[in-house]
């Protein structure tokens, strides 16, 4: 008999997403499906999309949606969480989005230790607006708005999210990964699943920053795109758990 | 039972009777009552409040639980409110109701901290980006404060858009005896089926304000423009004062009023047919009442206001349906100066028209 071994998580619609091709955008969105899912999530899921190639997200996602301002998303899941308490609710942005125009919402959301999980995007550019330098542009990459390559001394520098949100009380697990090959993706999935599990137990707020691709804004292949990601995005960004205050039932970790 | 109210803690209490349950503030003079009486008021009523990081963030918290379906407020003063208005826009764009309260301070920039009415082109006219109104009301007493405060939760709800209670910093500081409308449970208010709350069985909810294609929009705009038209039928409210056989009519709002009242009473024992016309909702604006009043014989309208000649612009726009042509003039004081009674009336008994202010 026949055996259903691949299917689309029940959290996603089955409608084709615009991403551009090997864009790293849609298979974040799965894994998050498959993270809730495996925790038995379905109807009691909210999320808050971003300003950027996500914005869209609600065409996706099969919970409920709000489509947030610019950098806002977790001030709008704030609310949310304030009014459904026992929701789980997860905040999705981009580079743009949570490291600049957002900065003070995210980093005053987690010192709050807001009860939700945020996944965090970052492909180093601007992608919906056509590669301008994001706050996350590694120095020297060429953008439209730094033609030359990002120059310090011009432009400023990177800021490293995981990193910096780390220093703070508020968050109770804040990890930074990849999904380049079959072994990250997995890593991943596990990641979104822990945050999922830290907001479930109320642990306080959790981030998941996925160092992505956008081979359009590169002007990269899919393939180059993620070899990219593996020989140089993660040396800027180095892969890892940042903070983990462990979950409930959890022999205490580190 | 009427106690003695501080305007800024009347509103906040008008709003936890209407039902509110969570508040989203930043402090700024002269409104920090609001949020200080919700940060613990809210916590008796099993509701949330949280002291933002700014105005930007306190409102996009509104737009959250708003639209989860609670009945949420926020409230703050002119440089607060300018940081709102994206997303006030939003929170029109997506058809989420809430309630925001603003206590003017005079500016422009960072100004002062002493009443003012400079927000009412702000506030009455959209304010953020992109064709939208939100509805406002202009209380005159710490009663009004209470009464439409209260009155704008239910707007918020019906209409499926924001509300503005437009105060200034004399109504937010003064007290005045009051009573508070008799509280609801949010419990028993409709259930809201449009609110993304999770516990959806499956069916999916998006709260949104995004729509790429033109005639989606467009038909999002002439949904939204007929909302407008019918709060314009169904919800404008105003006061005459001894207008019913009066040649020159004073048009004020708010605390202003009060004070035009007086002049009103002044002049009548002068002999002069004065009489004052308050719009109680700002927008939509009574116009229509304008055109009677002109229709009627009224020769002269003076806008008194605490703003360089914004509430004119609306005076003004109303009389042009009227068939005859009134002389509209201008008395204002700015900065957080307030006139007295007796300059209305000196203004008036002199028989200027001026069209600017400064003149
Ligand atoms: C207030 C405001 N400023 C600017 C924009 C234009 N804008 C849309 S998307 C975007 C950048 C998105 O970049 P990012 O967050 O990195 O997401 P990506 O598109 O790369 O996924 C910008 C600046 C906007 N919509 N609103
Ligand atoms: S522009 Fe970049 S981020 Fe946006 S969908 Fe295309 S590849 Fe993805």
């Amino acid at each position: 008999m026949d055996q259903v071994v691949f299917r689309k998580p029940k959290l996603l619609n089955d409608t084709p997403m615009h991403y551009c091709p090997g864009c790293t955008h849609g298979i974040v969105h799965r894994l998050i499906a498959e993270a809730l899912e495996e925790l038995g999530e379905y109807d009691n899921v909210i999320g808050i999309a971003p300003v950027g190639c996500a914005v869209f997200a609600y065409n996706y996602f099969r919970c409920d949606m709000y489509e947030a301002a610019h950098g806002r998303a977790p001030s709008v899941a704030t609310g949310v969480k304030r009014a459904c308490e026992d929701s789980t609710v997860f905040v999705y942005q981009g580079d743009g989005d949570l490291a600049s125009i957002g900065m003070a919402e995210i980093v005053h959301a987690a010192t709050r230790g807001e009860n939700f999980t945020v996944i965090f995007i970052n492909n180093g550019i601007y992608g919906m607006t056509g590669g301008q330098m994001a706050p996350t542009t590694l120095p020297g990459q060429k953008t439209t708005t730094s033609q030359q390559g990002r120059d310090p001394k011009e432009h400023g520098n990177p800021i490293k999210v995981c990193e910096l949100l780390s220093t703070l009380t508020g968050p109770a697990y804040i990890a930074r990964t990849t999904v380049t090959d079959v072994k990250s993706v997995r890593a991943t999935r596990e990641a979104i699943k822990r945050g999922f599990t830290m907001q479930k137990q109320k642990r306080g707020f959790s981030l998941i920053e996925i160092l992505s691709t956008c081979p359009t804004n590169f002007h990269l292949s899919p393939l180059d795109s993620m070899k990219y990601i593996d020989e140089v995005a993660v040396k800027a960004y180095p892969l890892g758990v940042y903070k983990d205050i462990g979950l409930i039932g959890e022999e205490k970790k580190q | 039972m009427k106690k003695l109210w501080k305007g800024n803690e009347a509103v906040a209490e008008a709003a936890v009777a209407a039902g509110c349950r969570c508040f989203f503030g930043y402090p700024i003079t002269p409104q920090n009552e609001i949020p200080e009486y919700m940060s613990w008021r809210l916590k008796e009523v099993g509701g949330h409040f949280v002291q933002a990081e700014s105005e930007v963030s306190a409102i996009n918290m509104v737009y959250g639980a708003g639209g989860a379906g609670v009945r949420a407020m926020t409230s703050s003063s002119g440089p607060g409110i300018s940081l709102k208005q994206e997303g006030i826009s939003y929170i029109a764009g997506a058809e989420i109701p809430c309630v925001i309260a603003d206590m003017m301070r005079a500016g422009p920039g960072l100004g002062g901290i002493q009443p003012s009415q400079s927000d009412y082109l702000q506030a009455v006219k959209g304010g953020g980006h992109g064709d939208y109104k939100v509805f406002v009301y202009a209380p005159a007493s710490v009663q009004e404060a209470a009464d439409l405060t209260f009155k704008a939760f239910d707007i918020a709800d019906k209409y499926r858009n924001p509300v503005m209670v437009l105060g200034d910093g004399m109504l937010g500081q003064m007290m005045e005896p009051a009573e508070i409308p008799a509280a609801i449970d949010p419990a028993t208010l409709p259930v809201k089926k449009w609110a993304a709350c999770g516990h959806n069985g499956g069916k999916q909810r998006v709260l949104s304000s995004i729509l790429m294609n033109p005639d989606d929009l467009e038909e999002h705009n002439r949904k939204l423009t007929r909302k407008y038209e019918q709060m314009a039928k169904e919800e404008t409210a105003y006061e005459h004062y001894r207008t019913e056989d009066a040649d020159i009519v004073l048009v004020a709002y708010g605390i202003v009023a009060r004070i035009c009242k007086a002049a009103v009473d002044m002049l009548r024992q002068a002999g002069i047919k004065a009489g004052l016309f308050r719009p109680i909702t700002l927008f939509p604006f009574p116009y229509g009442q304008l055109v009677k009043l002109a229709d009627g014989g009224v020769n002269k309208f003076i806008s008194v206001e605490l703003s360089c000649g914004q509430l004119i612009e609306d005076v003004k726009l109303g009389l042009y349906d009227s068939k005859n042509r009134p002389e509209v003039g201008i008395y204002a004081r700015v900065g957080g100066n307030v006139m007295k009674p007796e300059d209305v009336a000196d203004y008036v008994r002199k028989g200027k028209v001026s069209s600017s202010w400064i003149k």
